[in-house]
């Protein structure tokens, strides 16, 4: 059951590459989703994260999932405490959203989409 | 956990205990914090926790080989590394090592949105990945609740610390965790409910204006532990928890005497001065020449090429350089050879077992035979009579453990009797020299007794003691018909003794001259006495003399006359009979 949506995921978030645009594009909203594991959560974060990106921000983003439990060093450089956490890497400033974004109003004003 | 198995099967119903390595820490534990287990170390801003925390991983890695993690939620890795370089911990060393991870986790508020639910798994993994990466054994969460004010929902926080305390159980790592205290409660957040096993109170309050850091075990599941309050400080060293052991009496007892640097007190003291790594109480009213006798007692250390540690509560070095130059003693070569070291302190500046510490760290630094303090009545200011004697017997039972010998100066009273005065603390001395200013016809003057002296014989008298430009002199006190005089008194009766003595010699003198003269006298009359029968004699022999020339020349011209006569010579024969005759009546005449 939990290994099926770990692929399904990976393929979305490498799928969204080569599909869309110039590289410059994409890297606009560049977007890091921190999990641990894939729990019921992180899928929910992920999926959540997928949506508003797809609404709000297509053709524009590029997501990057990092693991915690495989790479345990990463939390370290984006001081990662909770997770899920998406970290907003550019436009400048770092933002960071922790929870399961399942607010997606909260999440707009996050990442600065919406004004506050 | 294997380590924690091991643990327990090897004392079946001990709790497993961790050293820290923390001076003092351990004793009053009695083994350190509970092996495995989280302890929270609470206290208000300023009160140690840091360090505390920071020095035992630093201890665990060095002394016991025991690598350590340290989760900083509030100070950034260089800024601890540079915080304690001052103590002496290197670590970087210690993280090039392998031996110390630091991490910093920070969350700045401001850039965090919330959306929904959350764990820390992020927190988690990032210590997992750090015990595993080293093998630490000690792990110091430094200040938990900092998550409180990073993030914004308390029910999540306090849920995954309780999952934290139980998974950092599960790891068997022993933790510690660092709070702030709050208001009526141990901690802010009541942390103390998620810690069971020890609960720590690190405390610095200000009594009499003098703070004091305190530290006390509130609560240390399974086992017995000190419960007292126990004064620490944070020097250069680290921490140091007191009490530092006490030795409990069982110290060698030397045989070798020390100078006490004034020759007559040598003498006074069976010759010799005192016994090595005796303590020596001098207790005097103001101004009696105790620092004096100090100076002196050090002087002759120094001489003999040992080194000199001298506390002094109320002056400064160069007050008591200058002070003793007058009285010819010069203790600052002795400081320019390095052989005399000066602490000076306000008893004030410090509680008194900051000043103990400070003491016991400055004579294990500069390893000094001799010891002077000076005064040990000042502390008395500093707390009641009841810790000042304590403090005491610690120092004394330390000094005696390093065969040290110590002199402890003590301002008494004027008022008192100066030995009730110090009953508190004469019990601990082997020797108590009294110096008292004793006053009659309107002036002072200083006398010195021993009062006691253990294991040597000596004087029990009185002395006066005087302060001269050449150091202490002691003399005799006069003991007389008129009682035990000093100073002028004395001085005055030797001078009286002096002339009645001139003149009972002028008299003997006086006697001796007449005796003289008669002689002479004597002698003069029978001189002349004797001229007198010598002329008298030689007159008389003249005269008889005279006599038989007359009568032999009657004789003589009796024979001419008979020869002329041609007389027979019978009656010549009867002539001659009657010349002797006459001749015998004149020499009887």
């Amino acid at each position: 059951m939990k290994q099926t949506p770990t692929k399904k995921q990976r393929q979305k978030s490498s799928n969204g590459r080569p599909s869309q645009a110039a590289s410059e594009e994409l890297s606009r909203w560049n977007l890091r989703l921190y999990v641990a594991g894939q729990t019921p959560r992180s899928l929910t974060a992920f999926r959540n994260l997928k949506e508003i990106c797809e609404e709000y921000l297509k053709g524009q983003y590029h997501i990057e999932v990092i693991d915690l439990m495989e790479n345990p060093t990463l939390a370290r450089g984006d001081q990662i405490l909770a997770v899920p956490t998406l970290v907003r890497k550019l436009p400048q400033p770092i933002r960071k959203i922790i929870g399961d974004l399942s607010n997606t109003e909260r999440v707009l004003v996050g990442l600065d989409i919406q004004p506050r | 956990m294997s380590r924690q198995n091991r643990r327990n099967s090897q004392s079946l119903n001990a709790l497993p205990k961790e050293r820290t390595g923390i001076s003092g820490f351990d004793e009053i534990t009695r083994g350190g914090l509970p092996a495995g287990r989280p302890t929270l170390i609470c206290g208000s801003a300023g009160a140690g926790k840091t360090l505390f925390a920071m020095e035992f991983l630093v201890r665990g890695a060095t002394l016991f080989n025991e690598p350590g993690v340290f989760i900083s939620f509030e100070e950034s890795d260089s800024e601890l590394a540079t915080n304690v370089a001052s103590l002496g911990f290197d670590l970087n060393q210690l993280i090039a090592d392998k031996k110390l991870i630091l991490d910093y986790v920070f969350i700045e508020r401001s850039e965090i949105e919330e959306t929904g639910e959350y764990n820390l798994e992020g927190l988690f993994l990032r210590l997992g990945h750090a015990i595993d990466s080293i093998g630490a054994k000690r792990v110091v969460l430094d200040t938990l609740e900092a998550l409180f004010s990073a993030l914004p929902n308390e029910a999540i926080i306090r849920a995954e610390l309780r999952r934290l305390f139980r998974w950092l159980k599960e790891k068997g790592v022993t933790a510690v965790i660092t709070c702030e205290r709050g208001e009526g409660t141990l901690t802010r957040y009541g942390l103390e409910e998620y810690v069971a096993d020890c609960v720590i109170l690190l405390d610095n309050r200000v009594q009499n204006q003098i703070s004091t850091r305190r530290l006390r075990i509130i609560k240390y599941r399974g086992t017995s532990h000190g419960t007292n309050e126990y004064p620490f400080f944070i020097d250069d060293k680290g921490f140091s928890v007191l009490p530092i052991t006490s030795l409990g009496l069982l110290h060698e007892a030397p045989t070798e005497f020390v100078s006490t640097g004034v020759n007559r007190l040598d003498t006074m003291l069976n010759g010799r001065g005192f016994y090595k790594s005796s303590s020596i109480l001098v207790s005097g009213t103001a101004g009696t020449g105790k620092s004096t006798l100090a100076a002196h007692f050090i002087n002759a250390a120094c001489m003999r090429g040992e080194r000199a540690l001298f506390f002094a509560f109320e002056e400064s070095q160069d007050q008591i350089i200058r002070n003793m130059r007058s009285v010819g003693i010069d203790l600052e070569k002795f400081v320019k050879k390095g052989l005399l070291k000066f602490q000076n302190a306000r008893p004030s500046a410090w509680g008194l077992e900051v000043h103990l510490a400070m003491i016991h760290k400055a004579i294990d630094d500069f390893k000094p035979s001799v010891v002077v303090v000076d005064p040990i009545t000042n502390f008395l200011a500093v707390g009641d009579q009841i810790d000042a004697k304590a403090m005491l017997t610690r120092l004394i039972d330390f000094l005696k453990m390093r065969q040290i010998t110590g002199m402890f100066n003590s301002l008494t009273s004027a008022q008192d009797n100066i030995e009730d005065s110090e009953v508190g603390v004469s019990s601990l001395m082997d020797v108590w020299l009294l110096v008292k200013t004793i006053e009659s016809n309107g002036e002072r003057n200083r006398g010195l007794y021993i009062l006691k002296a253990r294991g040597i014989a000596h004087s029990n008298q009185v002395r006066e003691f005087l302060l001269t430009d050449r150091g202490i002199e002691l003399l005799d006190a006069y003991i007389g018909a008129e009682g035990v005089l000093m100073g002028s008194a004395r001085s005055s009766q030797l001078a009286r003794e002096r002339v009645t003595e001139a003149e009972r010699q002028q008299a003997s003198a006086r006697k001796q001259r007449e005796l003289q003269r008669k002689q002479e006298l004597y002698e003069a009359q029978l001189q002349a006495l004797r001229g007198q029968y010598e002329s008298e004699r030689d007159a008389i022999l003249l005269e008889l003399d005279e006599e038989q020339k007359r009568l032999k020349e009657v004789a003589d011209q009796r024979l001419e006359i008979a020869r002329l006569r041609k007389a027979d010579s019978r009656g010549m024969k009867i002539d001659e009979n009657g010349a002797r005759k006459a001749r015998k009546g004149a020499a009887a005449r």
